[in-house]
């Protein structure tokens, strides 16, 4: 009865979104105030009909309801409760739900704080969105629906894939369609400016929050997908691009484009149709995103459940959504004016030169993906492009962009002049380059690559300091802390997330110069030291997990002889699948990881051992986690909240501040 | 101090047991091995590099890499044997030949066609500047009108 | 006007390859040794340590290699369609027992069956590596000069053997 009501539910919200998605549209476009108004409680029902189809599937999992074909096929009685929850889009059916239920989160937001909003153009915004949806509740209901029975029920469900079975599960999906399906609001909101043609600097002022919002969002799904990789999978890598992989950073990097670009249509009008294409990109990339993965057109290690068949659907729904939307931008962009004019050298100018960077590495990061599917499309034989290929593209394209990642804040709107910036900025080129000299030689090795990735870090670290120092000249009173924040919180996000990619940058750098592997053989009480710890291995018991057995290794690692951490890997057969995984154990810290995965048993109770130093792996998702703060203190900014919440007497000062 | 207790604990370790062995005899051999086979791609797995994947075969693989760079072959003789039996789509570098040419330069490409579209954007907008002033302060106003609550664009 | 239909025609482009990856098995590699020399090999076989078989055992007439092991479970599933192709007698059958223990492999024909002429042992994997085997059941049409003329990776089934196979036997022998 509960899979039925879900299912039903589902069907009603296809019949609510297919009012929300014409009849506000139509109503926007003749003028109609009443039709219009049916936009927001369309908007919101469809939420609450999405949250019970959501809210039964759940219940059929909790509830061990084999009955339902994909309860049956994606748990098992023995799966403990979250793991259960988590199954719910551990397969094709549910991510399609989880999918359309965030994007009625984000449609709810919209009826949430959007009430300042003309009313046309919050009926276009809800419009486009449940457009949006009809696509993906028809997809479910005509091809995936996850509430389909199963008759005569199955005894015993055939389990989640062990390899999701894990917290990372629980966290890394949601997150990460937080972000993908977050820019459908960026996209709603340039589809309705198309459509109304009022692309203004207000328009960009609403859009800038959400898509800042939905890149934060963003940013953390991918650094956790990464993370849970990197201990998960048992090789110690981070990232692989692997279509999947690369399937979520393309919409990243467009998406950050569109942060930046929104930002010069705000306080410049510039830009505008560039914004609006960049809109459309990152909601498209993120659609395509979804079709990677779903339709099994490419492999890919993290690709759980593909069906081909479904492909087509999907495919032909990216044709509609995205053919649509660029032809719209084609019809009505043309008649959107230039904004501003700017000097070449100007803020305006860096932001624009960065986006054509980012939009350059968006590109060959597809290239590069889809090209196996090219050659093997026009028969001209199956290639990979893996890590090799996109390192050594990747890096000079993303360089200058760091590289102006410094100056872009320093510059003045309009016009600067480059020798006053090359003023400005002497002494914190001379600080990265005596990092980028001397750091690697105190470390004891030096590479280009090091020498470039301290450069670009300390560059990001000081341009930022030199920033901070210029703005608290223009505050005036107060002590330094009063004159610090009094500071916008836009501009301390900005450089917070411009510090995380420092963070970051010497997150890889570290990790990419200096991490050491042993793969070695050990018998009971060997040891073996890597990057100056010793590991002594004392041997092997069988454990019990709720769902699977497993065989734990015991590591004592010490360092100066002093006992630094007790690890325990494990090689764990999962009952139901039959399946065997390998469970890296690590010891985290801020300047190192210790991580041990146990390989195969070998003779005399031996086993093969891989033992790895990886120094400052962590500040790879720790400058994720930063940037996605600055965001998140970015969007806290008083500009962006109702007037009627913002103290009147700051407004101007603030005003004036962020807008210089 | 320190020192000196890790040396007893060393050489009272040693009695019962020994440095750990590595996997491979010779470590130079490991080393290449290491480097050839992480930008190699395993055929089972089909999204792990050969240096990473547990698969029976990735193994086997490694072995007969080992052998070959322990016969002193080059690197190239080596890929060459692998790509003879399983074709390109072992190599995760993907060779530069005609049919990846548009792989290899298009990036660069793109670079060069965005190089160009900055450069003309940035003069157009250039000329513009001396025109209009960015936003009017009417617009200013017009902006903060309609971020105000219940205020309707007719 | 046409700047601004720059991005549309990119993405048709892409919908058009994409709607083509979508009737492609992205997992199947095609075998770089169709149209060349199969590898020589001589290799006990399983019946009789004592004998071995290499591959001029064969020269002269059209044959089936099939890799083939006894803790594969594909192998099962083809097993049927082996046994049906061998009682038709359209050409030999070879087997090659891949990485296998003898008296597994032998008491795994006993059970269900024996389709080859002669099973050879491949019990390192060497010559399953030269023939570019990367997951078992494969099977491989060689003509009478040695040449490799298809390859079949995963289990063969009724439709490729009416449809393929079969008639590439006989267009090979005709020759």
């Amino acid at each position: 009865m509960i899979p039925e009501i879900g299912h039903f539910a589902l069907i009603l919200a296809l019949c609510v979104a297919l009012v929300q998605g014409t009849l506000p549209i139509y109503g926007a476009a003749v003028g109609n105030s009443r039709l219009m108004a049916l936009a927001s409680p369309a908007a919101r029902c469809q939420f609450f009909l999405v949250l019970t189809a959501f809210g039964c599937l759940a219940y059929a999992f909790a509830s061990k309801d084999f009955s339902v074909l994909y309860v049956a096929a994606t748990s098992n009685s023995q799966l403990p409760l979250h793991y259960r929850l988590a199954a719910i889009w551990g397969a094709h059916e549910g991510s399609l739900l989880l999918w359309t239920f965030i994007l009625t989160i984000w449609m709810f937001a919209v009826t949430l704080f959007s009430s300042h909003l003309p009313e046309a153009m919050r009926s276009r915004i809800l419009g486009v969105m449940g457009l949006v949806s009809v696509g993906f509740l028809l997809f479910m209901l005509s091809v995936s629906n996850p509430f389909e029975r199963l008759i005569p029920a199955a005894v015993e469900g055939r389990d989640l894939n062990p390899l999701l079975q894990d917290p990372g599960m629980v966290l890394h999906p949601p997150m990460l369609y937080m972000g993908y399906v977050g820019f459908s609001v960026a996209f709603a909101f340039a589809l309705a400016a198309l459509l109304g043609g009022n692309l203004d600097a207000a328009w960009a002022r609403w859009s800038r929050p959400w898509t800042t919002v939905a890149w934060c969002f963003l940013t953390i799904g991918i650094a956790l997908g990464s993370g849970w990789a990197y201990y998960e999978l048992g090789w110690g890598g981070w990232w692989f691009w692997d279509p999947v992989e690369n399937a979520s950073f393309m919409p990243w990097l467009a998406g950050t484009a569109l942060v930046h670009s929104l930002a010069v249509t705000d306080k410049r009008g510039g830009f505008k149709v560039w914004t609006v294409l960049l809109a459309i990109m990152a909601f498209s990339l993120s659609l395509l995103g979804t079709f990677l993965v779903r339709s099994g057109v490419l492999t890919s290690v993290h690709a759980f459940a593909t069906d081909p068949k479904r492909g087509l659907f999907i495919l032909s729904f990216l044709a509609v959504v995205i053919g649509g939307s660029l032809l719209l931008y084609a019809w009505r962009a043309p008649r959107v004016g230039l904004g501003g004019g700017f000097a070449p050298v100007s803020r305006e100018g860096f932001l624009l030169a960065n986006n054509v960077l980012l939009v350059v590495a968006t590109g060959a990061v597809l290239l590069g993906t889809l090209y196996p599917l090219f050659l093997d499309a026009l028969d001209l034989g199956k290639i990979s492009v893996g890590p090799p290929y996109f390192d050594s593209v990747f890096v000079p394209l993303i360089t200058p962009a760091l590289f102006l990642m410094g100056v872009g804040p320093l510059a003045q709107w309009k016009k600067a002049e480059i020798p006053d910036l090359a003023k400005r900025v002497r002494w914190a080129a001379g600080v990265s380059m005596l990092t980028a000299l001397g750091l690697p030689i105190v470390l004891g090795e030096w590479t280009p690559l090091l020498s470039l990735g301290f450069l670009l870090a300390c560059w990001i670290v000081v341009t930022a300091v030199v920033s901070v120092r210029e703005q608290l000249a223009h505050v005036v009173g107060g002590g330094i802390g009063t004159r610090l924040a009094r500071l916008p919180r836009a501009y301390w996000g900005m450089l917070l997330a411009h510090c995380g990619i420092a963070v970051f940058v010497v997150g890889v750098t570290m990790v990419k110069g200096f991490e050491t592997e042993q793969d070695v053989r050990m018998g009971m009480g060997d040891v073996a030291t890597v990057g100056g710890y010793t590991f002594r291995f004392d041997g092997v018991q069988n454990v019990r997990g709720p769902n699977y057995t497993a065989v734990r290794g015991t590591f004592h690692v010490s360092r100066d002889g002093r006992e630094t951490a007790l690890l325990y890997p494990e090689k764990r057969r999962y009952t139901a699948q039959n399946q065997v995984m390998t469970e890296a154990a690590i010891d985290s810290g801020v300047v190192r990881d210790l991580y041990v995965s146990l390989g195969e048993p070998l003779e005399d109770g031996a086993w093969s051992v891989r033992l790895y130093h990886k120094p400052f792996v962590n500040w790879i998702w720790g400058g994720c986690l930063i940037m996605a703060l600055g965001g998140a203190l970015a969007v806290s900014d008083r500009r962006y909240r109702p007037a009627w919440r913002r103290e009147p007497q700051v407004v101007p000062a603030n005003a004036q501040l962020a807008g210089r | 101090m320190n020192w000196l207790f890790f040396l007893l604990l060393l050489v009272a370790g040693s009695a019962w047991a020994g440095e750990a062995k590595p996997m491979g005899d010779d470590p130079a051999v490991e080393a290449r091995l290491k480097q050839l086979a992480g930008e190699l791609r395993c055929l089972v797995c089909q999204n792990q590099t050969l240096a990473d994947s547990n698969a029976p075969l990735a193994e086997d693989l490694r072995r007969e890499v080992r052998e070959m760079i322990a016969k002193n072959m080059s690197d190239r003789e080596i890929i060459d044997f692998l790509v003879s039996r399983y074709g390109d789509f072992v190599l995760y570098r993907p060779p530069l030949k005609t049919t990846t040419v548009l792989l290899w330069a298009g990036p660069f490409v793109l670079l060069i066609g965005g190089g160009v579209a900055l450069a003309v954007t940035l003069r157009r907008r250039q000329r513009v500047i001396v025109e209009n002033a960015v936003i009017t302060d009417e617009e200013h106003r017009r902006v903060e009108r309609l971020l105000s609550p219940g205020v309707k664009e007719s | 006007m046409s700047r601004f239909l720059l991005p549309l025609t990119i993405f048709a482009v892409m919908v058009g390859f994409l709607a083509v990856g979508l009737t492609l098995n992205p997992r199947e590699i095609p075998s770089p040794l169709i149209g060349k020399a199969a590898p020589a090999f001589s290799l006990p076989q399983l019946h009789d340590d004592g004998k071995t078989l290499s591959l001029d055992d064969m020269k002269g007439q059209v044959w089936l290699l099939n890799f083939w092991a006894s803790w594969c479970s594909g192998c099962r599933t083809e097993h049927p369609i082996l046994m049906d192709l061998a009682r038709s007698g359209v050409a030999p059958i070879y087997g090659m027992d891949y990485k296998d223990q003898k008296h597994e492999a032998l008491a795994w024909l006993d059970q269900w069956g024996n389709p080859y002429q002669v099973v050879a042992v491949d019990a390192a994997g060497r010559v399953g590596i030269d023939y570019g085997v990367y997951g078992v059941p494969e099977t491989y049409v060689i003509d009478k000069q040695g040449v490799i003329r298809y390859k079949q990776i995963g289990p063969l089934d009724d439709e490729t053997v009416t449809k393929k196979i079969l008639p590439l036997i006989q267009e090979l022998q005709a020759k």
